[in-house]
């Protein structure tokens, strides 16, 4: 019960969080807005009970991310962005286009969605730090190291490429 | 929905919203008086006395600067971004009181037939045993790096330049400590196996009752069994990492570069008055508790200390929390003795002992730390 109202509570506010992200002029409320969001998440990870995940998401993203951010926009003074009556295509093919992708959406979660697996929160602990250190560690090693590999070229494409402009 | 682990869920709220009130009212007392600690003790480092008029020995100093910071005028500037304004001082004050929630001050206390632990976020499962948050340290580590928005939107909704190169540099500065502090936490986890605090503290007492009986005796010397098995013996790289990385994070003298009065006026908060302005500085005192809070529990062994059997039990009870307050003001005092000692780093010093002294330090740490935890495993 508590869970449920809970989970709507803060499905509620990621929403409200994620429209008021487009909805903003300034880019700094755009980005606290996406703070909002991500620590919304979080907090919905935490219902489910994925403490680990939950928290590497507030400080990682809401934390180190949002605040470089944040701190880019204060850095350049980014000012309020201009209004403008936005383009035709957008129109024409971007509005049908999220009906259709909403409606085929709704349509799948509505027509199979039993079909799907459920997540039960029970006592088993399948987000805590141990098992997911398991899954990191053991099932998944190749592809984990895989991936921090893949970050550390990024890091370093961006080093040589703010080298060669400075 | 079932809680396997709470008894009792109106009896958790209750005693929750008790321990929270307790725990603020005594946190916020210990802040006033630290900023009058702090005030005689750098006095006497200057050789000269501090307050001393109000009251005796200056000790109402507190009350009256709290009673001003109440009756100020509450003055919002001109051409600020009001919501964030205002938002900014009670998002830091909020992150550093969650972070000092995760804190446990002791074993647990029996009041009227009931077991309870002393820690806000802390629960009696049904088997007796206490329950604690699995990821407690992760979450005083996010607690702090939500605490950056609120310097950072302090010095950029005043629309002043002083705040915002003030917030400017305390955001890269914490970024960049973040890392280093973060780090240096490693070495503990991977020895203590766990992240939750209770848990942290619990394995730093080996149980040595008998010199055969002994888990880890110093250097396979069993005369040394006297000196605790607090991980600030084999971790005291990562303390020392972790001390200037967290005085970074709370913009404490010698890495007081975000209000440097020279050259920044009084950096972020300098367009905040009255208690907007107090909420910075109660952030700021609250942040020092909670970094002194995590240094005892993860280098100094918590609440433990040297048994008192004679004691009668109220004294007996209370131990445990005398020693974590003990250990605490240590590092309080330590904050106060350097601030009265050291000067101010120059920002470009200050970028590369984070990035290039601590940063590969906390690294290498770690990897000597986890070869010897692979070895003996």
């Amino acid at each position: 019960m508590i869970h449920q109202i809970l989970f709507i509570v803060f499905g509620l506010i990621c929403v409200a969080g994620a429209i008021n992200l487009l909805a903003q002029r300034h880019p700094i409320n755009s980005a606290l807005s996406l703070v909002v969001v991500m620590s919304s998440l979080a907090l919905i990870y935490l219902l489910l009970g994925a403490e680990f995940v939950a928290a590497i998401q507030v400080i990682v993203y809401a934390g180190a991310i949002m605040v470089l951010f944040v701190f880019v926009i204060m850095l350049l003074n980014a000012g309020a962005e201009e209004r403008t009556r936005g383009s035709h295509i957008a129109l024409l093919v971007g509005v049908p286009g999220v009906i259709v992708l909403a409606s085929v959406i709704g349509w799948t979660l509505i027509n199979s969605g039993h079909e799907f697996g459920k997540v039960t929160i029970s006592a088993t602990n399948f987000g805590d730090t141990h098992n997911i250190a398991g899954l990191l560690f053991k099932n998944f090693l190749l592809p984990f190291e895989l991936t921090s590999v893949l970050i550390l070229i990024a890091i370093m494409g961006a080093v040589v490429l703010g080298r060669r402009s400075g | 929905m079932e809680y396997p682990n709470i008894v009792d869920l109106k009896t958790f709220i209750i005693v929750a919203v008790i321990k929270i009130v307790l725990l603020v009212f005594i946190l916020l007392t210990a802040v006033a008086y630290t900023t009058l600690l702090e005030r005689k003790v750098v006095a006497r480092i200057q050789n000269r006395w501090g307050p001393t008029k109000v009251g005796p020995f200056g000790l109402l100093q507190p009350l009256a600067d709290g009673i001003k910071f109440i009756l100020k005028e509450d003055m919002v500037p001109d051409s600020v971004h009001k919501g964030l304004y205002i938002l900014a001082p009670m998002l830091a004050l909020a992150m550093s009181l969650i972070a000092i929630a995760i804190i446990p001050f002791g074993q647990s206390l029996t009041i009227a037939g009931k077991q309870i632990p002393l820690q806000v976020t802390g629960v009696t499962q049904a088997d007796g045993s206490l329950g604690d948050i699995g990821i407690g340290v992760l979450i005083i580590l996010g607690a702090t790096s939500i605490g950056v928005y609120g310097v950072a939107l302090a010095g950029w909704s005043s629309n002043s330049k002083y705040s915002l190169l003030g917030s400017l540099r305390a955001s890269a500065q914490m970024i960049s400590y973040e890392l280093a502090l973060g780090l240096s936490l490693v070495g503990v986890l991977l020895l203590a196996g766990t992240l939750s605090l209770r848990g942290i503290v619990n394995s730093q007492i080996a149980p040595c009752v008998s010199p055969g009986n002994c888990d880890h005796p110093w250097l396979g010397l069993s005369w040394l069994r006297w000196i605790p098995h607090w991980y600030i013996f084999p971790q005291f790289i990562a303390f020392f990492i972790y001390l200037m990385a967290a005085f970074a994070e709370t913009n404490r003298i010698p890495f007081d570069l975000p209000e440097a009065e020279t050259e920044l006026v009084a950096g972020y908060h300098t367009e905040y008055s009255a208690m907007k302005f107090a909420m910075f500085f109660m952030a700021e005192y609250v942040n020092m508790f909670t970094v002194g809070c995590v240094a005892t529990l993860l280098f100094f062994g918590g609440w433990h200390g040297p048994a008192v059997p004679w004691a009668p039990s109220i004294v007996q009870a209370l131990l445990p929390v005398f020693y974590f307050a003990i250990k605490v003001l240590f590092f309080i005092f330590l904050y106060i003795w350097i601030r009265g000692t050291l000067p101010r780093f120059r920002y470009d010093q200050l970028m590369a002992f984070g990035w290039k002294f601590l940063l590969p330090l906390a690294l290498a740490n770690i990897i000597v730390t986890s070869f010897i935890v692979a070895w003996s495993a």
